[in-house]
């Protein structure tokens, strides 16, 4: 068995054989031609055949995948029939008096180059296109073209890699997977790949070699592995795993749509968490009701500097949009304890966990928070926005955050800067002081989110990294539950409501109890919506 | 001449899809539309010009209108960047 790591692409495993993708090798020559303007007719008349042709391929892709991603054959067209790109053709025809293939092949070389060096890995990826759509005009010049379009049986596809327009024009009901050396996750083939739902691993390298073509595989698109000639324990592993991915899917068909509704008719809403915008797309997927928890740290450690009012405002606005009026519940800044950040300049602590982190950062460098605070307010305009403080531990914190807040506002205000006046505002409930004062918080704010792994790392005093300490972490402790069951029944006294955002939230063993409760919502990762739906839909 | 400054906040900048869609617009006018990032400026009519400008979220455009329609451009175009980009 032959083992090669790639990235995934689209998650699914697929078992079949590798079908290495055959195209037509053409070798460009340069040669004199004597009539110029007779090249020239050539030259557009293949160029008019190619745009015909991705004009089939727009129609295809349109009902195939839709239209957002058949785009990119319309972007082909606009290719083609760019002046640049044509009069580069021209110019080498004429002035070098030279064949139309050499002059296409020239052009799309240095068009690629053009977009290969820029600073930009979406555009480097664009470099692609140009080289599919030139090829096109190169295949009608020549009478080549056309790869492979039938397979006798359905297989895992094996390239170099793939160009949009070979993606599309392969017998879909045929392709079990695509195996690629090299691509993007950002490729088109990528893209495509997600949305028709086939699993999908690139960037396999070298090690994808030829010799394997015909020979039995296995796709592992959650981790981004093929298996060739998998061994039986391989091959019977993933025959389940391959399994339960069938049956999840299956259960997502029959959930979606439904309400998180118990036999007796209690209610409760299932959201889910996200850690990045690219999340978004597995929350609507998995059809949860909003997002309970929106890591916004992810901002802040994929930057090399703080990131501006204008980056998170933007970030902020297409997850509310994205979400279209779904509750969207934004949780500010957490880093400190196991996140770090360089350009914050945090000093070595002896104690992260109970250091300076999170709202503590916030408070007492309020220029970083008014940023952030400035982002979520304008945004706000744009969808179901909440906002959700971590780490508190006293009520006299959440007068000085309303204080930033006011402020915040006041200045939007000055400036004309459109923002929503009143924003939903909730805490974090993650450290037993917040459940011993939990009353008084309540009357403060109007929703509580229990982050259950801190709340039991603080209670139980034991640091969940530390795997020597396993035999006495109980997560289902008694301790935990009734600090859950305070801070439900202060909540509801004072009016406000409660879920649990921490990985508790999913514990399906926990439901029954968190319905008893009377929690509000449960918000998981987004692939445990529908389990959890389904367990709820069990309780009496 | 006319002309009107936008800031980018699509986070994925000015990339494939809505470049096509601006080439799409400019192309329905007589005016010459020119779209400049800085130093750099392109024929908003020429696709390889406006996604070889590679503007990415954040980034301050100009764009400019010159001809008979010039108005009516760059009234369209900035409710264009405004709705798109």
């Amino acid at each position: 068995m032959i083992t090669i790591s790639g990235k995934s692409v689209f998650g699914g495993v697929s078992i079949g054989k590798l079908l290495f993708y055959k195209r037509n090798e053409k070798v460009i020559k340069r040669t004199h031609v004597d009539n110029v303007d007779e090249e020239m007719v050539r030259f557009q008349n293949a160029k008019n055949t190619a745009v015909e042709q991705l004009k089939g391929l727009y129609e295809k892709a349109l009902e195939d995948v839709g239209e957002a991603n058949a785009m990119i054959f319309e972007i082909h067209q606009m290719m083609l029939e760019d002046l640049d790109y044509l009069e580069s053709i021209e110019n080498i025809i004429r002035t070098q008096e030279v064949n139309a293939e050499f002059a296409v092949a020239t052009t799309a070389d240095n068009f690629s180059q053009m977009f290969a060096s820029m600073d930009d890995a979406y555009m480097q990826g664009r470099a692609a296109d140009v080289k599919d759509v030139s090829e096109r005009v190169l295949d009608i010049l020549c009478g080549t073209g056309g790869g492979m379009k039938e397979m006798s049986e359905p297989c895992i596809i094996a390239a170099d890699d793939l160009a949009p327009s070979e993606t599309v024009q392969l017998d879909k009901s045929k392709v079990l997977g695509f195996a690629t050396m090299y691509g993007s996750s950002n490729s088109h083939t990528a893209i495509l790949a997600r949305t028709m739902n086939i699993p999908a691993v690139i960037g396999l390298g070298e090690a994808l070699s030829q010799e394997y073509d015909g020979k039995n595989a296995v796709i592992d698109g959650f981790t981004g592995t093929l298996y060739i000639d998998p061994d039986e324990k391989t091959l019977a592993e993933m025959q389940e795993k391959r399994a339960r991915d069938l049956e999840q899917k299956a259960l997502l068909e029959q959930l979606k749509g439904k309400e998180n509704v118990t036999k007796s008719g209690q209610k409760i809403n299932i959201y889910a968490n996200i850690g990045n915008v690219s999340d978004v797309g597995a929350v609507l997927k998995n059809d949860a009701g909003g997002i309970g928890l929106f890591r916004s740290e992810f901002l802040y450690l994929e930057n090399t500097d703080f990131p501006t009012e204008e980056q998170q405002f933007a970030v902020y606005k297409q997850v509310a949009e994205n979400m279209a009026g779904k509750k969207v519940i934004i949780r500010t800044l957490d880093i400190g304890a196991d996140k770090q950040v360089d350009y914050f300049g945090l000093d070595k602590e002896e104690n992260p966990a109970l250091g300076y982190r999170a709202i503590r950062i916030c408070l007492t460098r309020p220029e970083i928070f008014k940023t952030q605070l400035r982002a979520l307010y304008r945004a706000a305009m744009y969808g179901n926005i909440s906002i959700m403080f971590p780490m508190i531990i006293s009520v006299d914190e959440i007068h000085r955050i309303k204080a930033i807040i006011a402020e915040v506002k006041g200045e939007l205000k000055n400036e004309g800067i459109p923002y929503k006046e009143d924003v939903e505002l909730g805490v974090m409930i993650e450290t037993p002081a917040s459940v011993m004062i939990s009353r008084d918080l309540a009357k403060e704010v109007d929703f509580f989110s229990v982050g259950t792994n801190d709340l039991t790392q603080y209670t139980l005093a034991i640091d969940r990294q530390n795997a020597k300490l396993d035999e006495f972490y109980n997560p289902h402790h008694p301790a935990i539950l009734s600090m859950i069951r305070m801070a439900a029944e202060n909540a509801h006294a004072e009016g406000a409501w409660i879920g649990i955002c921490g990985e508790l939230g999913a514990d399906l063993e926990l439901t029954e109890e968190f319905l008893k409760m009377g929690l509000d919502e449960l918000s998981v990762s987004p692939s445990m919506v529908l389990p959890l739906r389904k367990k709820i839909r069990e309780c009496e | 001449m006319k002309e009107f400054k936008y800031v980018i906040t699509d986070p994925e900048g000015i990339h494939a899809r809505p470049a096509g869609i601006l080439v799409k617009q400019a192309a329905g006018y007589e005016s010459a539309v020119k779209i400049a990032k800085g130093e750099k400026s392109a024929d908003a009519k020429r696709i390889f010009g406006v996604m070889g400008l590679g503007v990415k979220t954040g980034e301050e455009v100009t764009v400019t209108a010159d001809g008979a329609d010039e108005d009516k451009a760059i009234a369209e175009l900035e409710a264009f960047f405004k709705e798109n980009l």
